[in-house]
């Protein structure tokens, strides 16, 4: 039932954290065949800044879903942590989702008869860990992004910020080896934008891998290395 | 670590139960009426069979009783009303099952009167019974005080009686019984005996004449008062003449009413039927006696109540069935809206059996807290019913075991798709589902 002592051993700081090779996907659309990636080839190093940009429809959603696992490549490879993550079921997919991606979503993304603690241990909880381990982890991190007062409370008695940071603390409990953060912003105030792109900039500086799908300009430009996508292939600036 | 597991799942599902009180409420409602109706139908079916298998039982399992009827084809035939109608099982009969039948163990020949006795200036219906010693042998009558009737009695044609109970009550109200006399056509007979009446209850009396008997005729007596059986043929003779409508009497002649051979053992019971029915043919032109058997009564209502028990079940099992569709419909309307909680837990690293078991964990929870509620309220029922209705009722551990295991199979087999279709979803729509 534990899941969590299986991390790889055998990556080091040089190979690239995470690594796509001649990644297509394809839909099919009735008898068309609809080409959503290309041959995409990326490669992030670990503790890097990577923001992903590109127009809608240029399948950066499906580039998304693909580095967060949901989603099966057509054809390729796609190492994660030294592991072809293109060739795994199901249930594998599970487990590299819970344990080494750490998702931010656009709304948030909270369960909401959950409190902020038991949505932040979530994740944990489907690695198997104990409740009292889980806990303590989750106000750990509640605390660490300013929300120990609030432990008890209701993601809807909580405001857009306040929601975002419980879901930054949820991407973290696992102690994932990359944090995927699609538009976090988004739905967020300017005020409130900044904090969480200032909690983010603090993790990349904790070492973090963070890799951010956004249309703003304004976070691109604090990430340290932008990835265009333009029709289902990535053109780097 | 996999109960632990559970009981966080467990947990966590009493929680989304709880944020749709009533909802869950509701859905309980359909399970709680099943498993109690599969209780009470249960329980009412049971006791309805046992007290019917009591009063069989009473008749003794290991007779057979031979009873004169008025043979049909008789009445057309003699269409003069004066002559005598000679019909019916005869002391010959008695002594033919005691001589030829080795395992008759005894044979007791009866005449049953209907007469009035009277004690006193009171005066109450009763069914004087002309027997023998060893009746007791074949009734389930008990002595409460003196003796019952003995040799001496017989052979001397004592003018003695043995009552029961219910006589006692109506005719001697305060007094005591014992060495009083009883007048019974003209005739005083001393009370020798008090016995336990031989209440065979409506059922039993139904069964024992083979169809229940018109209030009135023989049922309105209020208790047994017995004779030496030579001291009934001295005093009351063997005709009795009835007088009917306008047209005259009709005259019978009736020597018993009933001979009880009672057998070593149970298995000997038919075959000595079969036996006795062929000697009483020989001996019998007109068709003038019946044979009960109490042992194939038993058999038939047994087989009575399992129909009516199978009737009974299948209504409880559709109901149950009603409300494990109304739980699968719940349960699939909180899949659909709980779609983007599904996918958030995909997302964050939920197997497929996860979703299912939390799903299914849930519906368990609904049906067996259902399941709980319906086997009180299931075994309140049948309290009420024997309380209000006055029908027996028993409450066996197998039905309250059958009706919490049905209702957890429910919660498993409706609870599976919902929960399958749950984990199914692609975790990309979930996402995405508003």
């Amino acid at each position: 039932m534990i899941r969590h002592n299986d991390k790889p051993m055998n990556f080091n700081a040089d190979t690239p954290i995470l690594l796509m090779e001649r990644l297509c996907k394809s839909y099919l659309l009735g008898a068309v065949e609809l080409k959503v990636l290309r041959e995409v080839a990326l490669a992030i190093n670990s503790g890097e800044y990577v923001a992903i940009m590109g127009p809608s429809g240029s399948g950066k959603s499906t580039l998304l879903n693909m580095i967060g696992c949901l989603d099966r490549p057509t054809s390729g490879d796609y190492w994660l942590g030294g592991q072809n993550v293109a060739l795994l079921d199901d249930d594998e997919l599970s487990l590299i989702r819970g344990s080494r991606i750490g998702f931010i979503f656009q709304s948030f993304n909270l369960i909401n008869q959950l409190n902020v603690v038991e949505n932040i241990e979530v994740p944990m909880y489907y690695q198997g860990y104990s409740e009292h381990q889980s806990a303590q982890r989750a106000r750990e991190l509640a605390t660490m992004v300013g929300l120990g007062e609030r432990l008890g409370h209701r993601p809807s008695e909580l405001s857009g910020g306040q929601q975002q940071r419980v879901a930054i603390a949820r991407a973290l409990v696992n102690d994932p080896l990359i944090i995927l953060a699609d538009e976090p912003t988004g739905n967020l105030d300017s005020e409130s934008g900044t904090e969480i792109l200032k909690i983010l900039m603090d993790l990349h500086r904790q070492g973090k891998t963070l890799i951010v799908v956004t249309h703003d300009e304004h976070i691109a430009e604090s990430a340290g290395r932008i990835v265009e996508i333009f029709d289902g292939q990535i053109r780097h600036r | 670590m996999f109960v632990f597991h559970l009981k966080r799942t467990a947990k966590l599902g009493i929680k989304s139960l709880w944020m749709h009180k009533l909802r869950s409420t509701l859905t309980t409602l359909g399970i709680i009426f099943g498993v109690s109706s599969v209780i009470a139908m249960l329980a009412i079916g049971e006791g309805a069979s046992q007290a019917t298998q009591d009063q069989i039982a009473r008749l003794g399992s290991r007779n057979i009783i031979v009873k004169t009827v008025s043979p049909p084809e008789d009445k057309e035939v003699s269409g003069q009303n004066q002559s005598m109608r000679e019909y019916g099982l005869t002391y010959l009969d008695a002594e033919r099952f005691r001589d030829s039948m080795p395992n008759a163990e005894v044979v007791v020949p009866s005449r049953r009167l209907p007469q009035q006795a009277w004690y006193r200036n009171r005066k109450v219906a009763v069914e004087v019974i002309g027997t023998v010693p060893w009746y007791p042998e074949i009734s389930p009558i008990q002595l409460k005080s003196g003796r019952f009737l003995g040799s001496i009695d017989m052979h001397h044609k004592q003018a003695v009686c043995v009552i029961d109970e219910n006589v006692v009550k109506e005719l001697f109200v305060f007094d005591d019984p014992l060495d009083l006399d009883v007048k019974i056509r003209g005739d005083y007979y001393r009370v020798i005996g008090v016995v336990s009446p031989e209440d065979l209850g409506p059922t039993g009396k139904g069964l024992e004449n083979g169809e229940p008997k018109p209030k009135g005729q023989g049922g309105a007596n209020v208790g047994s008062i017995y004779v030496p059986l030579t001291t009934v043929k001295n005093r009351f003779g063997e005709t009795s003449i009835q007088y009917s409508g306008s047209s005259g009497r009709s005259v019978e002649r009736v020597e018993l009413q009933e001979i009880t051979v009672k057998v070593g053992a149970m298995n000997e019971v038919l075959p000595t039927r079969d036996i006795l029915e062929t000697l009483l043919n020989r001996f019998h032109k007109k068709d003038d006696y019946q044979v009960v058997v109490p042992l194939e009564l038993l058999k038939q209502a047994k087989q009575t109540q399992r129909i009516f028990s199978i009737v009974l079940g299948s209504i409880a099992a559709i109901s149950l069935l009603v409300g494990g569709i109304g739980i699968m419909n719940i349960m699939l309307a909180t899949v659909s809206e709980r779609t983007r909680e599904i996918g958030i837990r995909r997302a964050l690293g939920a197997r497929k059996r996860d979703i299912v078991l939390q799903f299914l964990s849930e519906t368990l929870l609904l049906t067996l807290l259902g399941g709980i509620l319906g086997i009180s309220l299931g075994s309140l029922v049948p309290f009420l019913v024997t309380h209000f209705g006055h029908m027996p009722t028993v409450i066996t551990g197998g039905s309250l075991l059958l009706a919490f295991g049905i209702s957890g199979m429910i919660g498993v087999i409706f609870g599976l798709y919902p929960a399958y279709r749950a984990a199914n979803m692609d975790p990309i729509q979930s996402l995405r589902h508003e």
